[in-house]
């Protein structure tokens, strides 16, 4: 089995492994609605090979990072726009 | 200045990989990158464990080659890196616009497949997968295997087209064996073609999807759609770099070189055709580009089966007229920006719309809308600009050196 880690979403735990994306992390969370768009639509990922930037979002203070192209961290702080339902 | 290394592979795909693997047996100096955290592309995606994946990543994994992942190649100082440089940015998917195909839930097809493999948990949802091509099938396949209730394959290519395309695999044996093992695999799940998505329902998330076969609609309930209609060279590294590009695809000769000396281009980036045109182009650029052209001459045979094998995927797969005509006026076409359809539509080229509406000059700087107007209306982004791939700021200060 992998060995579990925390990741925070919004301060909230999250767990997931070193193995996983933080976009699988948000997913298997249940977090549907990663950012939205200037018309105020629910976005999450489209692509998953770091080409559609909708699954961007802040890591450790960092803006803009592909969500499905970093893998989760021990201790990772992951910042949502909007508060996770 | 010296090159640290004599070949610079960008891409550890199959055909990177290939390359790297093959030109540093040749005793060169190997350098390859990737903007993933792990080597194997989108299609291999790191598992150790299995056939011909697991041999050459392992091989990749005992070689010299200095692999750095996570590593993006942005603009021309790429070309300080190594003496030679070996492209191969591979593909992304094909997306054609739907109502409702921005709502959370919806994924790529190879999207979808990428998430999974990066731990996404799917068991016991239902999921309809619709789209186009041999993607389909195979993350269907993964979907199940990982627990996931997949509702319905919809291919929306019809059955005629898809006969001669299967009547012509017995050439090609190793692709025989993988579309027999995907169609086991797939026994018990619904796999239609002439059938394709016209709209997804849903407020927050999708929640049902409404597919179109032989006259007939009806909807799907759904937790998540996966959809996608084949592949799109990534050829913006190599256009910024001034490599020719013809037809969408980087134009390469005999020896895989581009029009630019030095650069050389393998896999899906020249044409999309799958990992084995990806293997065989992979080693016969890194051949070329090691001085071993006798050697790079008696893998031609191979290359030319494949490419013939890629122009049927091609021909099989390609977008009917209904699915080019899905959207509605309100659908967004640049999900970046939110364009709708009825502000894309009617500019004539690509300048005009982009002056006009800011289509394509969001986050994604027309990745994925670009590929929508080149399919819909035949153009698209044609001057890409530094940096290739979304890059931190820290990145475009750094010096010119490594």
């Amino acid at each position: 089995m992998p060995s579990t880690i925390t990741i925070f979403v919004n301060s909230k735990p999250v767990p997931a492994t070193p193995e996983t994306t933080v976009a699988a992390a948000l997913l298997n969370a249940g977090i549907t609605t990663f950012r939205h768009s200037p018309r105020h639509e629910p976005r999450s990922p489209l692509c998953g090979m770091g080409i559609c930037m909708e699954c961007r979002v802040t890591i450790d203070g960092v803006p803009g990072l592909r969500s499905c192209q970093t893998l989760c961290r021990e201790g990772m702080q992951v910042q949502l726009e909007v508060e996770p339902a | 200045m010296s090159a640290p290394f004599d070949i610079t592979v960008v891409g550890a795909g199959p055909a990177g990989i290939a390359a790297a693997v093959t030109a540093v047996e040749s005793g060169a100096r190997v350098l390859l990158i990737d903007d993933n955290p792990r080597p194997g592309g989108q299609i291999w995606r790191g598992d150790w464990n299995s056939g011909r994946e697991g041999d050459w990543l392992n091989r990749l994994a005992a070689s010299h080659v200095q692999l750095e992942t996570s590593t993006a190649a942005i603009d021309e100082r790429i070309l300080d890196k190594g003496r030679k440089l070996i492209l191969a940015t591979g593909a992304r998917e094909l997306f054609l616009p739907f109502p409702g195909w921005t709502l959370p839930g919806v994924t790529g097809v190879g999207g979808l497949q990428a998430l999974i493999k990066g731990g996404f948990d799917v068991a016991n949802k239902r999921i309809v997968l619709a789209g186009s091509g041999p993607l389909l099938l195979a993350c269907a396949s993964l979907a199940r295997e990982k627990g996931a209730s997949v509702m319905l394959v919809a291919e929306q290519s019809d059955s005629a087209h898809l006969r001669g395309f299967t009547a012509s695999l017995w050439r090609h044996p190793g692709k025989l064996i993988e579309g027999a093992r995907l169609g086991l695999s797939l026994l018990g799940s619904a796999y239609k073609t002439n059938c394709w998505v016209e709209s997804a329902q849903g407020r927050e998330h999708v929640e049902s999807v409404q597919l179109r076969h032989a006259g007939r609609t009806w909807q799907e309930r759904s937790v998540l759609l996966a959809t996608g209609f084949g592949l799109v060279p990534n050829t913006e590294l190599a256009a910024l770099l001034g490599c020719h590009v013809e037809d969408g695809a980087v134009h390469v000769g005999d020896w895989q070189q581009t029009s630019r000396p030095s650069i050389y281009a393998a896999g899906e980036l020249t044409g999309i055709g799958g990992v084995d045109k990806s293997i065989v182009e992979g080693r016969i650029a890194a051949l070329a580009a090691t001085g071993r052209e006798a050697e790079a001459r008696t893998l031609f045979s191979d290359r030319t089966t494949w490419r013939e094998f890629a122009a049927g995927l091609l021909r099989t797969f390609a977008p009917r007229p209904e699915v080019l005509s899905l959207a509605a006026a309100n659908t967004p076409i640049c999900r970046c920006e939110d364009i709708p359809l009825s502000e894309v539509a009617a500019h004539g080229n690509w300048r005009d719309l982009k002056l006009a509406t800011r289509c394509g000059m969001g986050f994604c700087q027309g990745r994925i809308c670009g590929s929508i107007t080149r399919a819909l209306y035949g153009y698209g982004p044609n001057s890409p600009r530094p940096p290739a791939v979304p890059a931190p700021i820290q990145a475009l200060l750094e010096e010119r050196e490594l």
